[in-house]
This record gives C-alpha cells, structure tokens and sequence, in this order.
C-alpha cells in the first residue's frame, strides 16, 4: 500500500532591525563575542524590556503578505526553560494571542495545480544567544550577542505532501521576506531556519502519524534529503512492525543521516504565562493600511506586473522575482532603457552562470546595473559581438572594471568600416589556396574554414554576417 | 542643630538656608550608623567613603544653583533590592553575594538629579519575600521600638533606619504591604504608589505585575517630596506612566474637610485584634473631626486577595527568579559537576528556604494542567478586585483600613508557620493586585507599646490626595513625632 | 489540590533547585497548607470575567528602531563566576 507524507514547517527568521527586539543594542552579524550586549539583553537583575516598533511593523507586513488575520489587541508571554544561551531562564515570546494568524502561500502540487498551504500562526519572538565548545579547557562559552535578536517564527499547517511542495513554500516564503525588507535570510548566517515536522500515514488514512521534529537543516537541499531520509525511515520503522517515537531529530549533512537528540529527563514543561513587563498590543485598522500602503511590492505582484506590463514569459517572471538581488539588478537595468526580454536573458543566462561558476550568492554580488547595461547597450548595438559581451561582463563581475573602458583600452569594438576588412581577408584568401580552390570545385563546407580563419584574423571585432557576405563577393 | 531631630525637608530647608553643610550632615548620619546599627542591622551595606564623596559635590553643586529642590543635600537609605552602579545589591541573598550592577537603577538615577546623598544600602527580606525582614541572608533587621521583635517586611531595613534616625528618609519596595507594613511596625509613614507611577527599571524583580518602589519617611510630607523625585515615566519601563505633577505645598496645607472616607467592613473582621481596631478606628474619627464623612462600605472579595495574591506573586517570582543560574553573576556552587549541577547546587545553596517555597509554589501554579485552575484564575479575580476599588471609588474619595491584623511580633514567632504570615498580609496584598495607591501612617499604639499604622488608599494616580490627607491627620495629631525610647 | 513527594521533586527539578529530605518533608506539608487555602479561590464565581494581566489601560509602548548601546564587553563579564576568550564559561552542554 502507498505510504504518504505528512509535513509542518516552523520556520524561524530574523528580521532586519537594526536593533535588537528589547534594547538599543545593534543586531549586527558578527563581532567579537558579547560585544552587542547590554544589561537588558544580558538579563542582569532590574533590567526591563521595551519592545522595538519595527518588530511589530515587520510582523504586520509579513502577516499581510502572506494573507494572514492580524490579531487586533495581542501580547507577549514569557516560555521559561534553563540554558545557558538564555539568560534570563526564559524567552518572550507569544503563546497566546500571536500577533498574525490563519494566512496561507500558495504552491504548486504534484500535478502542477495551485494548492494553499496553511499558515497557522506568525509570532514574535527574541533570538537567545551561541554555545559554542571549546576544546581547550573542556567548558561551554556563552556569547550573548545574538541573543535578543528578533525573531518572526512562522507555523505553517501539516500541508505539505512532497519536498518540492516544502522547498517551493521557502523560496516563496524566503522572497516575500526578503521583498518586503523584512529579513535578508541569509541561511548560512542561521537568518532563516526551517523545522519540519514530518509524518507518515497509509496513504488514504484520516489519521496522522506518529511526528517526529527535525532541526539543524542549513540549507534548502539539505531539507530535502533530510525530509527523503526521515520519511523512508519512518516507513521502513512501520514496515516492520515497528513505531515512530516522537523525539527531536537533528540533521547530519554530511553524513545524509539524523539522529535522535538525546531526551530531556522530564517532558518540557515551558510554563507559559502572560509577560508583566511588556504592556499589549493594540492594533488599529489604520496602522494595517500604513502598513499596507507602504508595503514594497510583492513577488506574485511584480510577476503579474512583468508579464501584463514588460511582455515577459512566465518562466523568466518567477526566476526575476524568486531573488531579491536578481529582481534589484533586473529592474534597476531596465532603468537604463535596455529592453526587459534582454535584460532578463543576460541575468538568467551570463550573471546566473558567472553566480554560479563563481560560487557566489546573488546578494554578495558587486555587479552594478549601470555596467551590465553599458554591456548590454554595446552588444545590442552590434559595438562588440556576443561573445565578447561575455568576456566583458565577466571582466566586470569578477573585477569590477568598467565595461566601456575596457573594450576601448583592448580594441575590443568591432571593425565597422569595409574598406579594413577587405584587405585582411584578401590575405586570408591568399594563405589558404587549398581550401579556396576546394570550395572554388564545390566543397561548400570549405568556406567554414576559411570564415574561422578570417575571423581569427579579424580578431572576432567584425561583424560576422559582414565578412560572410564580403568573402562571397571576393569568391564567388 | 541637632540634625537628626529633623525631619528630610526640614534638613533640606536648613541645608539650602546654609544653616547646616551636606558634608556634616552626612557624616553625622555615617557616624550614628557606625555607632549604632549594630543593634539594628537596618543596613547590608554602608557607602561612606562615596557618601562622603558625593557630599562635596552636593555641596558644591547647591551653592552653584545646579541643585535647588527640596531634598537636595538629604542623605538617603536605598532598599537593597534597587541597584546602584558599583555598589553591592544582593536582595539580602546569598545568591547574589558578590554582585556589583553595571549600572543605576532610573529611581537612584533621579534621587542624584535631586542632590540626594545615597548613605548605604538596606536589608530586606530575601528577594522581598517576607513580612519580618527574618529571611534575609544577612541575618534579620530588628524593631527599634523593641529590638526583640521584628521590623516588619520586606523593606523592614528601610523602615527601621527611619525610625531609628539612621537615615532622614528611604526607599522601599512594595509588592504585597512592604512598605507599608514594617512602616506600620516602625511607626513611621510609607507610600505604595499607583502601578505605574514610578519606574521599576533597576528594581530586582519578586512580581513584576506587583512590584512598586516607594518611599519611606518620618512624616507625609517627607514621603510626599521623595514621591516628587522619583515618580513619573520612564522610557526604559513600559509599564511605567505620564504622572500627574505633584504640588507640594499644595499636599502640605492638605485637608481632610469634605472628604468622603470609606471604611471597608471586612477589613475590620474577625482577624483584627483589638488594639489595632481600636487605633484605626480612633483614626477614622479624628478624620471626621477634620471634617471627612466617614461611612462604612462592605468589601467582600478581601477574602480572595491573599490566594490570588499569592498565585500571582509566585508565578511571576519562579519565573524572574530563574536568572540566577551561577553563570552570568553572584554565588556559584564550587562542587558543582556539570551543567545541571551548577544549576541546582548554586541554587539550592544560594536561596533561602522562604524563596525556594515560594519558588516551588509558583512552579506548581504554572506547571501544564494546573495553570487554568490557579493562574489564569487568579487573573480573573485581579479583574474583579479591581472592579471592586472602582466601584468604592464611585462613592469615596479615600479608603481608610488597618495595615496589619497585629503590631509587631517577636522574632522567630512568623517563620514557623509560612501559611500565617501570609494571612497576616490580607489588608494589603490587596491594594497591590488592584494596582491603586495606598499611604501607610502611624495612629497610635498598641496593648504592648508598639505602633500602630492605619492606611489611605486612594483612586489610580491620585498620590496627592493620599498624601494631602495624610498630611491633614498629621497636622492634628502626634504619632508620627514619637520616637523610639531607646533612640 | 493534594500534594505528595512525588509531585514535591517535580516541582524541585522543574526549578532547578534541590530540598534535603527534612526540607522537602516540610515542604509537602507547608505547599499542602498552603494550597488548602489557596484553593478557596474556587468559591470566587468568576464565570465569564476576562483575565486582567495588566493594571491600567496602558498599550503600544514602544522604542524607535535606533542603536543606543555602544559596544561593550567587560562590564557584563565582570559579575561573571566564570569566563574566558570574552565568553561566559559552564560546563560543558550535551544535546
């Protein structure tokens, strides 16, 4: 019988503030540890926290751009536990009344039909600091910096039925974020972090299984094989008669394997209760419509705006709009006047390939608009041919130099005048007897070699279409 | 002059008349607690090479014009669970022994605005849980009408270092009756502010919700200037609010005439003996010579506020209280093995048996399956005691009732029996949980000699009126001039 | 409400902090006196009454998104038992 799989994902990042959620302290990445830590975030005894209006801005915006009901009056509630990487024994957080809920994003599923993914819940929250083992003297060291970082945790429904549904809900999910300017999520920074919640049932069955939580997955493939692996074990487990423990699991990479974490001794018990310290939220159907109002445009938006307005095909549209850097260089490109189809072929074509090649992530990428449309501007303009306008931008991706400098200071313009041409290829003619006389007795596969070795000459500056048609004059 | 014959604003008034230097007055204050706090323990700390320090600048800064209010010049007694910058601030505990706060807590931040002179820092009970001051891990603060009995609690050290001249004038913290309580057993005046009136940022958390700092003083006035001082927002505590100026020649020539007082019977039940009723009730009467009308009213929730008090304080206690791990500051186990045992050791050695109680108690109200029962319904009935004060204050201006059942016990007899000593809190947990402002002040005394305090407790932000009224009683009567015998 | 020892440790572990027997046996006496009374509350008919967390009709308090702090590092290790390399120093944690 068919086994099928049953996915929640509790996605957690962080926003870009430029402070924390309850203090003045920057939320900078990096540091020298407990650098960007101060008595309130510290935890130090009569501190108290006074909560940063962009967290509940950037909640909102979120929670309109995936379609969510913003809770009107909401609050924060303390969840209390001991660790050493939250100082206080306890994380606010929201429990009861989350600031968004009951939204969804829509996906396409197996079959390619649009299916919603249920939104649960989006709450805020604040980050707690890093452990980090050092060898040396055998101990833990605790740096606080990261802790009070706000944190938006956002709970999807158990809707998912297929990695690929999960994968195209994050990169979905990941733009919206990064669209409306609410998170940079960048996963190796741990800015954007997925759980998923993963069961199996008989396929056809109303009943779910037994779920098992899986942390630690840093990067959207490695989510994929660890939703492959846990859900074969999961049904190998059943298939032999065997039960599904419900435990934390944490993802080995490397390895393509996880593994229980160790248990708790007690069940958690987080004692949740109402935070005294943070008085509640009352949110007004004008402050929504600010919101609303000021909020950038969003990724289905601007899909919908590339076709109807620039005439681009759907494929180009979602690849443009699943990147926050790749949509910022595409649009401030045609700013420059280039033709969008164009624009969108060298993004998706040359700069995706240099990404790529280079291993560099689009939003590290120093490629200024301006340039890739002075390359653009010369290769449409037939200053220099295709394949140098490759060469030059990858001049330009890798070291910065200024494309039109370049193709002066190498000669790199094509030769436009006839009057220069002519004469190389008469030399061309004059070294290659053998060929000549073959296409002269009919062997048309001949003028190849001959085009190859004029261009050869030509340095590739001249219009290719150009030297065919004066070769054929001087032969035919 | 003899200094420690007067009053805080007195003092303030010889010092800016230059009738009397910061310095001499500082040191008189540094000397007398040399001399004679060994028969109290009011103070966990004494500041006095930085007192003396801060005294020069006082002076200086009063006769360049940087500091013209009231209490400028005025040495001052801090409860020791309010944290001042590079001082130790242990909440009477072991666990936070050794601990130096970073930085100042926005109260003592306004008291230096003022030209106040920081004296020491006072005992209290452990993290403020307690009514005797018994629990402290500096040993117990005793009563200086009777140093054989208690001071009250928590702010026992600050009550007990007014009343025996060791300090002109204090700050408290007030949760459930800690300052008005041991103002009650010291015969002295203590305000609980409205919730909200004064910033909790650098006050060391017992229950956050409940929590007010307050002042502590030998007269109302005295109370009414220190209020001025510190009240009024703070943008580092969110619960703190915009407070109504306070205008105090206007609360000095306060006045009790045409003031409707309600007595609330249930505060005058079974439980009240007899000395106290008689005291308070005397009281109620001189209010009506002063030209109040006095009436009766029935309060039955009173009967709720200790359960509920005690659900609401706890949890939030268990919770605030869990910072102290033995990591980031104060006590460590030194045995400890391991991360849980540096947890629990350092925590069961560093808390006193009354904390971990309350700890253990607040766990349990908290824990799954039990928080609907305890504190979620505990939340609801703070939602009808706090309908119960609007409803009284529809018909009266002020409430007048006894602070505590009794004066002040023997040491050693409360501890015994935790469930007692927390009914004894029944006549003031309540103001708390309402968050309303309430004026401890003395009215007499008891079968044993000891004083006797009645409260005022007044609308939200409505301070001045308390504080008028008080004054007015004051003005007609004497107990707050009576000093301790042996002082 | 009826407490035992068993519910006692619970309640020791859920706060990280340990009783010796003596302490403990008193402890289950005490929190049973305690909660005894406490459960009068019960009586208190509090049928549709809204939970009241805060006092006073205070909402939306908040601070502008601007950096106030200065980095700073040795002032919040100084109160530290343990530290090194800038850090807090435990024992060594096991997930």
């Amino acid at each position: 019988m068919e086994w099928e799989v049953v996915m929640g994902l509790e996605v957690h990042t962080e926003l870009a503030t430029k402070t924390k959620i309850f203090c003045g302290c920057s939320t900078e990445f990096g540091g020298a540890p407990n650098t960007h830590v101060c008595e309130v975030c510290a935890g130090m005894p009569g501190t108290l926290p006074v909560l940063n209006r962009r967290v509940v801005e950037f909640a909102v915006r979120t929670g309109l751009a995936t379609n969510c009901a913003i809770t009107r009056k909401t609050k924060f509630d303390r969840k209390n536990y001991f660790y050493p990487d939250l100082p206080k024994a306890y994380q606010i957080s929201q429990l009861y009344l989350p600031i968004c809920r009951n939204g969804y994003i829509e996906v396409k599923d197996a079959a390619g039909a649009p299916k919603k993914i249920g939104i649960h819940e989006i709450h805020m929250e604040e980050d707690a600091g890093k452990l980090v083992h050092d060898a040396v003297s055998g101990c833990t060291l605790v740096d606080y910096n990261r802790c009070g970082v706000p944190l938006l945790e956002i709970v999807s429904e158990p809707d998912f039925r297929s990695a690929a549904e999960v994968i195209e809900y994050l990169e979905k999910l990941r733009a919206i974020l990064q669209f409306t300017g609410v998170s940079d999520c960048k996963m190796q920074e741990g800015s954007l972090r997925a759980d998923v919640n993963l069961s199996v049932r008989r396929a056809g069955s109303a009943e779910f299984g037994t779920r098992t939580e899986m942390k630690n997955l840093n990067s959207f493939r490695a989510i994929a094989r660890a939703i492959e692996y846990e859900a074969q074990r999961q049904i190998d487990v059943l298939e032999d008669g065997g039960t599904v423990v419900q435990e934390t699991r944490r993802w080995d990479d490397d390895r393509g394997v996880s593994y229980a974490m160790r248990s708790k001794e007690d069940a958690q018990d987080y004692k949740y209760f109402p935070e005294p310290d943070l008085p509640p939220l009352e949110i007004s159907d004008a402050y929504i419509e600010k919101v609303r109002a000021e909020m950038p445009e969003l990724p289905d938006a601007k899909r919908r705006r590339y076709v109807e307005e620039l005439g681009l095909p759907e494929y180009d549209t979602s690849i443009l709009t699943g990147d926050l850097a790749l949509m910022r260089l595409f649009e401030a490109t045609i700013s420059y006047g280039e033709s969008p189809k164009a624009v969108a072929n060298w993004i998706m074509g040359e700069v995706m390939k240099l990404l790529n090649d280079t291993g560099t992530a689009a939003e590290d990428m120093t490629l200024s608009p301006a340039a890739l449309a002075a390359v653009i501007r010369m290769v449409q303009s037939e200053k220099i041919n295709r394949g140098t306008g490759k060469t030059v931008l990858e001049k330009v991706f890798c070291e910065g130099v200024d494309p039109e400098e370049y193709v002066e200071a190498h000669n790199l313009a094509q030769i436009t005048d006839l009057s220069a041409i002519r004469p190389v290829l008469e030399d061309v003619i004059a070294q290659n007897e053998k060929s000549v006389s073959e296409y002269k007795a009919g062997k048309t596969q001949a003028m190849g070699y001959i085009m190859g070795q004029a261009m050869r000459a030509l340095k590739g500056k001249a219009p290719a279409k150009e030297v065919q048609r004066l070769l054929h004059e001087l032969l035919d | 002059m003899e200094i420690l014959e007067l009053d805080a604003l007195s003092l303030g008034a010889a010092i800016r008349a230059r009738k009397l230097g910061v310095r001499e007055v500082t040191e008189c204050y540094l000397n007398e607690i040399e001399a004679r706090d060994g028969a109290y323990h009011c103070y966990n700390t004494v500041c006095r090479a930085s007192a003396l320090a801060r005294a020069d600048e006082v002076q200086k800064g009063l006769d360049d014009g940087t500091y013209t209010g009231p209490l400028a010049g005025v040495p001052v007694g801090v409860k020791d669970n309010i944290c001042t910058k590079g001082i130790p601030t242990t909440c009477s505990s072991k666990i936070l022994s050794g601990f130096l706060p970073t930085y100042n807590a926005t109260v003592v931040e306004r008291l230096k605005d003022a030209g106040m002179v920081l004296l020491g820092k006072l005992n209290m009970d452990e993290f403020a849980m307690g009514s005797t001051t018994e629990t402290s891990f500096t040993g117990p603060t005793r009563n200086p009408w009777d140093t054989s009995r208690v001071p009250g609690g928590s702010s026992g050290g600050s009550a007990a270092a007014v009343a025996a001249r060791l300090a002109p004038i204090a700050l408290g913290s007030d949760t459930g009756g800690s300052i008005r309580q041991p103002a009650s057993f010291c015969g002295v005046s203590g305000l609980k502010p409205t919730y909200g009136a004064v910033s909790r940022y650098g006050l060391v958390a017992y229950a956050s919700s409940l929590d007010q700092i307050g002042p502590i003083g030998r007269t109302a006035a005295d109370c009414a200037a220190l209020f001025s001082v510190i009240q009024g927002k703070d943008s580092r505590d969110g619960t703190s609010m915009e407070t109504p100026s306070l205008e105090l020649a206007g609360v000095l020539e306060g006045t009790l005439q045409g003031k409707r007082v309600g007595l609330p019977a249930d505060y005058f039940g079974d439980g009240l003996s007899a000395d106290v009723r008689a005291a308070v009730e005397a009281a109620a009467e001189t209010c009506r010579s002063l030209g109040a009308t006095v009436e009766t009213f029935s309060l039955p929730i009173v009967k709720y506020a200790v359960p509920a008090y005690y659900i609401i304080a706890c949890a939030e206690a268990c919770s605030n209280l869990s910072r102290y791990d033995g990591i980031k500051y104060g006590y460590r186990a030194e045995q400890a093995e391991g991360l849980l045992d540096v947890y629990v050791r350092s925590r069961a050695e560093g808390f006193g048996m009354e904390v971990k109680r309350r700890i253990m108690l607040g766990n349990f109200v908290l824990s799954a399956g039990y928080y609907d029962a305890y504190y979620n319904k505990a939340l609801k009935a703070k939602k009808l005691i706090q309908q119960s004060f609007f409803d009284a204050f529809e018909r009266f201006d002020l409430l007048l009732g006894p602070v505590s059942p009794a004066t002040a016990p023997k040491l050693g007899e409360s501890l015994s029996d935790p469930l007692k000593m927390y009914l004894d809190d029944i006549y003031t947990v309540m103001i708390n949980i309402a968050g309303v402002p309430s004026m401890a002040l003395p009215c007499g005394f008891g079968e044993n000699g000891m004083p006797v305090g009645m409260q005022l407790i007044g609308k939200p932000f409505c301070e001045a009126e308390i504080l008028s009224a008080a004054a007015a009683f004051q003005r007609a009567t004497g107990f707050h001039r009576q000093f301790p015998q042996s002082v | 409400m009826q407490i035992d020892e068993k519910l006692v440790q619970y309640l020791e572990r859920l706060g990280r902090i340990a009783l010796s027997a003596d302490e403990r046996a008193a402890c289950e006496q005490d929190l049973q006196k305690i909660l005894d009374y406490i459960d009068t509350l019960e009586e208190l008919d509090t049928d549709g009454v809204e939970p009241a967390s805060h006092s006073f009709p205070v909402a939306n308090v908040l601070r502008e998104d601007e950096v106030t702090n200065a980095p700073r590092q040795n002032d919040m290790l100084k109160n530290a038992p343990d530290s090194r390399d800038g850090c807090f120093a435990v024992p060594k944690t096991v997930e």
